[in-house]
């Protein structure tokens, strides 16, 4: 269904690199009709360059135009901490924080963020410096199989800065009294799937971060 | 995912001539919605031209006391926007009952507004459907239509619109702004925004190919109590069975429905009627149910009597 990208590397020479290479060529001699009428039904796109500045390295990607962030995070710069789930946007296993806002990895084009800076569970924290949030998702075994666990993690760090900026939810009985409690967690939290379940104790470890943190 | 040229467009002008001329051209902006057709191939733009990036995300107060709120700001932002939460709380509350914290920080507020159903048949490309395949047939007729539309529909299409926002900016009687491929500006209100279906529910929009939505505008603040309430298979992240928008207060009563109609559905007439069996029976009267969605008239009237309750 989606664009299935092919992995740099000098060693892959494969039917599909090749292809690719062909398709590159073709598209860059025809650019500027295809930049005028969009494509015809045969031709193949265009190539575009965008810099991504992934956890604070910016990465220069020449990208098939429907590469979308998620699987330019994971094919092409191999961060395989934001999964793939629904890829519909459905499961929040892909989220990432862009430009410090949670997303949707999955339903944004790659070539749309240039310049934009990507925050992924691998630019959270690291195996000897955990993020708190890290911390307390391990302590309060916020997690089963641990598949949606980086995408419940970014969402999480995401959350609480929202309700620190003050951004009320469908919960919020005052709109201008926007606050926390574990119904706004639950509330906010829903595009965060979890099938093994781990709910309450991905509540309980975000409630300790919370608690952690300066009002 | 079909290929497709990726275009940065330099302003809005621009990008509607880029889009008018060209059939296969479509603008992007959030993108939640078109990229989840594109990868299922219900839509299938041969050209993107993003309108990111355009100076369209600012809400700024109009001469006549309103608000006008660019086409690209996020509905976190709309729904957090001070003013908003204060004059309009209608509409912070729909956008706050939408989708999850994630697409709300992507999806935009003309993105919104122009978001297609979901409408199960819709999405299944095995199955006939006038919207998704013109001529096609309507599977949705004598299918699974529990949470599909009642008023306003055809026999071709039977789809509703899917937005809470848009339910809630047609209580407030909000105006589309926008902008065409020859660069000519125009104000829609939003009641006309939207088409019914007839025999054409491809249509779904009065805008022309190319015309580009701006912003939309808010008329001054009505005062009175503002609800929104939502009544939905789950607590969270889950389209409406049916919505109720309310302005409530002393000179002032708008209720407009949502889940049950391929447009946010407002019927003035009825808002001068007393009780909520009233008003329903004359914004609904000429309703077409099928048997799985005629519970809806009880649930529309049961919702707009909470909320007249809470109010």
């Amino acid at each position: 269904m989606t664009h299935d990208p092919h992995r740099p590397g000098p060693a892959e020479i494969s039917r599909r690199g090749v292809f690719a290479v062909a398709g590159v060529t073709v598209a860059a001699a025809s650019a500027p009709v295809a930049a005028a009428q969009g494509l015809a039904e045969s031709e193949s796109p265009p190539p575009v360059t965008v810099t991504l500045v992934v956890n604070g390295q910016p990465q220069r990607l020449t990208l098939d135009a429907r590469v979308t962030l998620l699987d330019a995070l994971r094919e092409h710069l191999h961060m395989t901490g934001p999964k793939k789930g629904c890829d519909h946007g459905q499961c929040g296993a892909c989220t990432v924080l862009l430009n410090g806002r949670r997303i949707n990895s999955c339903l944004s084009l790659a070539v749309m963020h240039d310049g934009d800076q990507v925050t992924t569970i691998e630019g959270l924290g690291s195996p000897e410096h955990l993020h708190p949030m890290q911390a307390a998702f391990v302590k309060h075994d916020g997690f089963q199989c641990g598949y949606c666990t980086p995408g419940q993690i970014c969402s999480a760090v995401g959350m609480l800065d929202e309700i620190r900026r003050g951004v009320p939810s469908h919960v919020t009985a005052d709109l201008a009294q926007v606050g926390y409690s574990e119904d706004e967690v639950r509330e906010r939290m829903s595009g965060n799937i979890c099938r093994c379940a781990a709910y309450p104790n991905i509540v309980a470890a975000i409630a300790e971060v919370h608690g952690e943190q300066p009002a | 995912m079909r290929p497709f040229t990726y275009e940065r467009a330099g302003s809005p002008a621009e990008a509607a001539a880029a889009v008018a001329g060209n059939p296969g051209a479509k603008f992007i902006a959030g993108g939640t919605n078109l990229l989840d057709l594109m990868k299922l191939e219900i839509e299938t733009p041969r050209r993107l031209v993003d309108v990111n990036h355009l100076g369209l995300d600012q809400i700024q107060p109009t001469p006549e006391g309103g608000l006008r709120i660019g086409a690209l700001v996020r509905n976190t932002d709309l729904a957090a926007d001070a003013r908003v939460r204060r004059d309009y709380g209608v509409l912070s509350r729909a956008l706050l009952a939408g989708a999850s914290g994630q697409l709300r920080n992507k999806a935009t507020t003309a993105g919104n507004l122009l978001q297609r159903t979901r409408c199960p048949y819709f999405y299944d490309s095995t199955k006939p459907c006038n919207k998704r395949a013109p001529g096609s047939g309507c599977a949705a007729l004598e299918g699974a239509s529990r949470d599909l539309g009642l008023l306003g529909v055809s026999d071709a299409c039977i789809a509703t619109h899917p937005s809470d926002m848009a339910v809630a900016m047609r209580a407030l009687d909000a105006t589309v702004e926008t902008v065409d491929g020859a660069g000519a500006a125009r104000r829609i209100p939003i009641a006309d925004l939207h088409r019914l279906p007839g025999a054409t529910p491809h249509v779904e929009t009065s805008l022309k190919p190319g015309e580009m939505i701006t912003a939309v505008t808010l008329p001054r603040p009505l005062g009175g109590k503002h609800v929104y309430r939502k009544v939905r298979d789950r607590a969270s992240y889950a389209f409406a069975l049916v919505s109720v928008a309310a302005v409530l207060g002393d000179g002032v009563r708008r209720v407009a429905f949502g889940g049950v109609a391929p447009k946010p559905w407002r019927v003035e007439a009825a808002e001068a009627r007393r009780t909520p069996g009233e008003i329903v029976e004359v914004a609904f009267a000429g309703a077409h149910p099928t048997r799985q969605n005629a519970f809806k008239l009880t649930l529309a009237r049961r919702t707009l009597a909470a909320v007249m309750t809470e109010a």
